[in-house]
This record gives structure tokens, C-alpha cells and sequence, in this order.
């Protein structure tokens, strides 16, 4: 379990504490009862902890009943919490990722078809004029998608459901990387360069650097090197500077701008 | 990590290394036996031996006999010693392999762009370097070494960049082909902003080179002193054709050059700059590119002239590798075989009966790498 796996069952494993039930006592639905998860008392007045399956529970010693937990117990807690719901459910395939954590703290609704999408109102006025023109805002919503397309398209997901502003502003996105990669890329001291040589000197508009042949194996390396290997090498061999972390901000932006001088190319993967 | 993994470039390297170590361990006799059976081979296969330089003429007995040789240095992109001292190792190694060849040639051509970004310490340390070459040197400008002060300390240390001479019948001219029109006054920018445009390949603010009509003027009068069958050899920084525009490697008023050129029945153009083997033939004339010492630059995605045989492809974990320097040999005909001295690999000779034939002679050895 990864540490983010585990902060994020810390609201989990509190809610379910703080009185489990409560949510689903919600004045509106008023369905059946959620099965009341009792939480054993502890003998020596320890705090004790259940977990949001609604059976998994356990004491937390050296922390009283109603004391805060210190960041590092909550981790050690709910880091136990997990495993023990994991020993329970050893076929549950598990995903590591946060998500379906906090999903599971309700139980799932009796089958129902989800409710129908808004009709948009052809006629209404978008208030809003920060939205491009032909462009849908929040507001319209994801409804209103299909209109703007004038398609006959399916409705009810809002997974796909983006419009055109969206587009714009995920390619202005990826394009301020690009930017951004190709100034790194052009400049000796922002690689951290330190004997005034920078990438383009050798890689013209990233020409040579063959970004869609990795991985592949590199006999110089000894091992199956990634572009980002690549990249760090040329930092640290005729660039004379320090390799970059993979979360570097400049390393990101400087693969995004080799990949994009790539664009169409075939992947070959592996291949030398 | 430890140095297990080996180039198949670097291996062969090393066993280049053992073969002539050993060689130097025969006894005199032994030796001219080793040489003749490689010699004969060699002569049988068309090939040059692994060795650059002395078993050469072995194999050139069986053409064209040459009537002087001249090497050549170029594209150093020399930064000051204490800022980074890989290029200047590059270029002491290139003067040491001119400074080893036996017979000594001619004369030295430097190819341009001895410094990286023109300044005084730059140009400075190249000249100091290049005053322990043993032959003359003939000096060439790139745009490297221009356009920080438009060549005002370039020329205090090496004189005019256009100029010509007359060695043992063939005629040669010297031009700058590095004229750019002005893309700095309107900008405002500072000699040093404009210096790092230019040294840049990949950006399109700057204009494209040229020789300028005063410069092709200069060479029209000098020319027209020349008869029609005399070999003439024109050395410039830039190709003196269109190879690829978006990088520079071009020449914008080539044409005009080539026209001023065309009356001459044996006619090569020697050029920097492209830090990569290149051969183009444009109607009589011959184009050579010169090996830099530096860095290899990859191959434009378009605009390849067709006679050239491409280079395998660099090995990154190889500082020297793609790099070089080289010799020309000017054959009794007036034109000339190239060669080129790469310093991790075999040496790679383009011969003018490859380029007089339009690639249907003695082609050198295709490379078995794609480019990239």
C-alpha cells in the first residue's frame, strides 16, 4: 500500500468512526437501514477504530478515546485497517489507486436507471461570457454536448461528454508544456548545464532522439532504458549537469516537446 | 555502473587499437609483409584498410594518381578552456592527426566556426591551437565566429574572409557564405542575443545565408582571370546548394554562385558547417561536406542530395564519434578524392569517379543503420 493508499483511507476509517450510519439515515431517501457496524469498546478505553466495510474494526493503543490521532498512528492504523480487509478479501483485485475507496463508504443504491439527462433549453441565454463562441459551458453541461455537435448521440454518460472549449483548453495545456520543453531544451543553464552545451545543439527540432523506439534496450546502459533515461544521460554526459527526477517539471516538459516534434511517427517500441 | 557493456563501435575501436599496436611490433620485415598481404587485399576488394592514412596510396595506385593533398579542419565551436574543455580536446587530436600525416599535405583548410559564440577568448584559443599545425593554413569563417561583433576580431586575426590562390595548377577561392540579412536592428537586440540566434539551427527568426552580390561580384572579376580548363576548388562555410532550409543548410543566392561556376569544366565546392558526409553533384560541380570535430549533426528529414552515402548513425555514449577530420586528395585531372577521417570508425573515401559517374563507380560503403 503507497502512502497516498493510505491518507486516503483515513477519512474512510473517521467517518465510519464518527458514526457510520449517519449517512445513511439521510432525511430525503429514507430506503432500509444500513446494517449498524458496532464497533467493539475497548477494555482499556483505547481508541478504536472501524473500517468502512462495516465490519473490520480495530483498538489503537496508547491513544485514548476521543484524543486526535498524530498523523504518523493514523498511518500505522489505517495502513493495519487495509491489511486486515485485504487478508478478508484475498480475491477482491484490488486496484491501487484511491478512487473506489471513498466509493465504498455508501453502499450501493438498489438497481436503478440513472434519472434523465436535463432537456437543454434551446432558447435560454448562457449567461456566461467567458465561454467560446459555439462552446458549452458549465451551465449547459455535459447535456448539451450532442446539441452543439448536431449529432444524434448517446446521452446519460458524462465520461466523453466535453466540448470544444475543453478541447481548446487541454490543447493549450499541452501545448504550454511543449513550450515549455522546448525553451529547456535550448538553454544549457536550464538543463543545468555546466560547459554551455544544450540539447538542440546536437537534436535540431529534436531530430535524432527517435523518442518512439523506447523503451528498447540499451547496450551501452546494460539494461531496457526509457526516454527519460535517455534524456537524463545526455544531462549528465556532454551537458555535464545532474540527472533530473522523473517528476521534474523540465524533464516532463522536454519529453512532452520530443514526443510532439514526433507527432505521426510510427511507435516502434524496442527497436535499435 | 560498471563499464561491462560495450558499443559494438567502441569494441571495434579496440581491436583497431590492438591490430596496430601489434603492428608496431614486428620487426621490419615482418611489417612490409603484413602490409603488402593487406595492401593486396585491400587493392582486390576496392577497399581502404582499417588504418586511415599510410596504406592509402596502395590502394589509389590503382586509379588516378594524386598531385597534392591538402587536409582539413573544421567546425571546432570552441568554448573557452575553463568553460568546457571537450571541444578543445577535439581539436588538439585534429591538429595531432594532420600534424602525423607522412608526407605532411600542402596545406590546412579550417572550415569555419571556430569558436561557439564568436567571443574573444573563443576565437583567441583557436588561433593558438591552429599556430601548432606544422603545414600552412588556409582560414575559412563560419558563422559562429561572425556575427557577435560581424567579424571584426575574426579578421584582425585571420584577414580577409574572401580570398584566392593558385597552388600547383588548380585554382582556389575562399568565400563567406555566412552574409545573413539584418534580423537584429528592428528587434533591438543585443550583439550577444543575436550571436545565440544565429548559432542556433532550429529557430526561424534568422534569415538565410548568403555570398552577397558584392562578394559574387568579387568572385566574377577574380574568376574571369581563369582559364575555362583550369581546376578550380571553392571552399565555403555553408553548402553552396539548398539542402534544407529550416536548419540552415542552405544557401540562399547558391544559384548565383553556381552559375558564376558552371563555365569551369572541373569544378568542387568544399563545405563546413554540416558536421556530416555529404556528396551532391549539380551539373559539372562537386560538393563536398566537411567532418567537424565537435558533434555530428543527424541528417535534415529532406533534402538529402541523392550521391550522398550516409553515415551510420552516431553512438551517443561515444564523445568522438561521428566526428573527424580529413584529406583531400587533388587527383592529376584536377578533381579531387575525399576523404574522411572518422575518428571511431573506418575511414570512409568518396572518390571523384563516384561523383563524375553520378554514383555508378566506386560507390563507398552503405551504412547498415537507418539515420534517424
Amino acid at each position: 500500500m503507497n502512502l497516498r493508499m493510505k491518507l486516503l483511507v483515513v477519512p474512510c476509517a473517521a467517518l465510519s468512526f464518527a458514526g457510520g450510519v449517519a449517512l445513511a439515515t439521510s432525511p430525503e431517501a429514507k430506503p432500509e437501514p444500513l446494517p449498524r457496524h458496532v464497533l467493539p469498546a475497548s477494555k482499556d478505553g483505547n481508541l478504536v477504530l472501524g473500517l468502512c466495510d462495516g465490519e473490520t474494526s480495530m483498538e489503537v493503543p496508547g491513544v485514548k478515546d476521543g484524543q486526535r490521532l498524530t498523523r504518523a498512528q493514523a498511518i500505522t492504523a489505517t495502513a493495519q485497517l487495509m491489511d486486515d480487509w485485504r487478508k478478508k478479501n484475498p480475491d477482491a483485485n484490488w486496484d491501487d489507486v484511491p478512487g473506489p475507496v471513498l466509493a465504498q463508504a455508501t453502499p450501493p443504491a438498489a438497481k436503478k436507471s440513472p434519472p434523465p439527462a436535463p432537456q437543454p433549453n434551446p432558447g435560454a441565454k448562457s449567461s456566461g461570457n467567458d465561454v467560446r463562441q459555439g462552446g458549452v459551458g458549465a451551465q449547459t453541461g455535459a447535456s448539451a454536448v450532442p446539441q452543439q455537435q448536431k449529432a444524434n448521440l448517446q446521452t446519460g454518460h458524462t465520461y466523453g461528454a466535453y466540448s470544444e472549449r475543453d478541447e481548446q483548453v487541454w490543447a493549450d495545456s499541452v501545448q504550454a508544456a511543449v513550450k515549455e520543453g522546448h525553451r529547456v531544451f535550448h538553454d544549457a543553464e536550464a538543463l543545468g548545464g555546466t560547459v554551455g552545451v544544450s540539447c538542440d545543439m546536437c537534436h535540431p527540432d529534436g531530430a535524432n532522439t527517435h523518442p518512439e523506439t523506447y523503451p528498447k534496450y540499451q547496450v551501452q546502459l546494460g539494461r531496457v532504458a526509457l526516454l527519460r533515461d535517455m534524456i537524463n544521460w545526455c544531462i549528465e554526459n556532454p551537458v555535464r549537469g545532474k540527472p533530473l527526477a522523473d517528476g521534474d517539471p523540465k524533464m516532463r516538459a522536454m519529453e512532452a516537446y520530443i514526443y510532439a516534434q514526433r507527432k505521426g511517427v510510427k511507435l516502434e517500441y524496442g527497436k535499435h | 555502473m560498471g563499464n561491462k557493456f560495450q558499443s559494438i563501435e567502441t569494441k571495434h575501436y579496440a581491436e583497431r587499437e590492438a591490430f596496430f599496436e601489434g603492428l608496431k611490433k614486428l620487426d621490419r620485415r615482418a611489417f612490409m609483409r603484413v602490409a603488402g598481404i593487406s595492401a593486396g587485399i585491400v587493392a582486390g576488394m576496392g577497399k581502404l584498410t582499417p588504418n586511415s592514412f599510410q596504406l592509402v596510396n596502395v590502394a589509389e595506385a590503382q586509379g588516378e594518381k594524386p598531385k597534392f593533398s591538402f587536409a582539413y579542419i573544421s567546425d571546432t565551436h570552441l568554448y573557452e578552456n575553463k568553460l568546457n574543455d571537450r571541444f578543445v580536446r577535439a581539436i588538439l587530436k585534429a591538429v595531432d592527426d594532420v600534424n602525423a600525416l607522412d608526407p605532411q599535405p600542402d596545406f590546412v583548410l579550417f572550415g569555419g566556426d571556430l569558436a561557439q559564440l564568436g567571443q574573444a577568448g573563443e576565437l583567441k584559443l583557436g588561433a593558438q591551437i591552429l599556430k601548432s599545425v606544422k603545414a600552412p593554413i588556409k582560414m575559412m569563417v563560419g558563422e559562429h565566429d561572425w556575427f557577435l561583433d560581424m567579424g571584426e576580431l575574426w579578421r584582425d586575426l585571420f584577414g580577409a574572409p574572401n580570398y584566392s590562390f593558385d597552388h600547383k595548377g588548380v585554382h582556389f577561392v575562399v568565400l563567406n557564405s555566412i552574409h545573413e540579412k539584418d534580423f537584429w536592428t528592428e528587434r533591438k537586440l543585443s550583439p550577444m542575443e543575436r550571436m545565440k540566434i544565429v548559432a542556433g539551427l532550429d529557430n526561424g527568426i534568422q534569415s538565410r545565408f548568403e555570398v552577397g552580390a558584392e562578394q559574387r561580384q568579387w568572385l566574377q572579376n577574380d574568376l574571369a582571370k581563369v582559364a575555362k580548363n583550369t581546376p578550380l576548388i571553392v571552399c565555403s562555410h555553408s553548402p553552396l546548394y539548398k539542402y534544407y532550409k529550416p536548419w540552415n543548410f542552405w544557401t540562399d543566392d547558391a544559384d548565383e554562385v553556381q552559375a558564376l561556376l558552371k563555365p569551369y569544366e572541373k569544378v568542387t565546392v568544399i563545405h563546413g558547417h554540416t558536421h556530416q558526409l555529404l556528396s551532391n553533384r549539380i551539373g559539372n560541380i562537386s560538393f563536398h561536406g566537411m567532418l567537424s570535430t565537435a558533434w555530428p549533426w543527424p541528417y535534415a528529414p529532406e533534402g538529402l542530395p541523392t550521391l550522398t552515402v550516409p553515415m551510420n548513425r552516431a553512438d551517443p555514449f561515444s564523445q568522438f564519434d561521428g566526428c573527424g577530420d580529413g584529406r583531400m586528395d587533388v587527383l592529376e585531372s584536377g578533381l579531387v578524392d575525399k576523404l574522411y577521417n572518422l575518428w571511431q570508425r573506418d575511414p570512409i573515401t568518396v572518390r571523384a569517379s563516384y561523383l563524375g559517374s553520378n554514383g555508378k563507380q566506386s560507390a563507398p560503403p552503405k551504412p547498415k543503420l537507418p539515420t534517424y
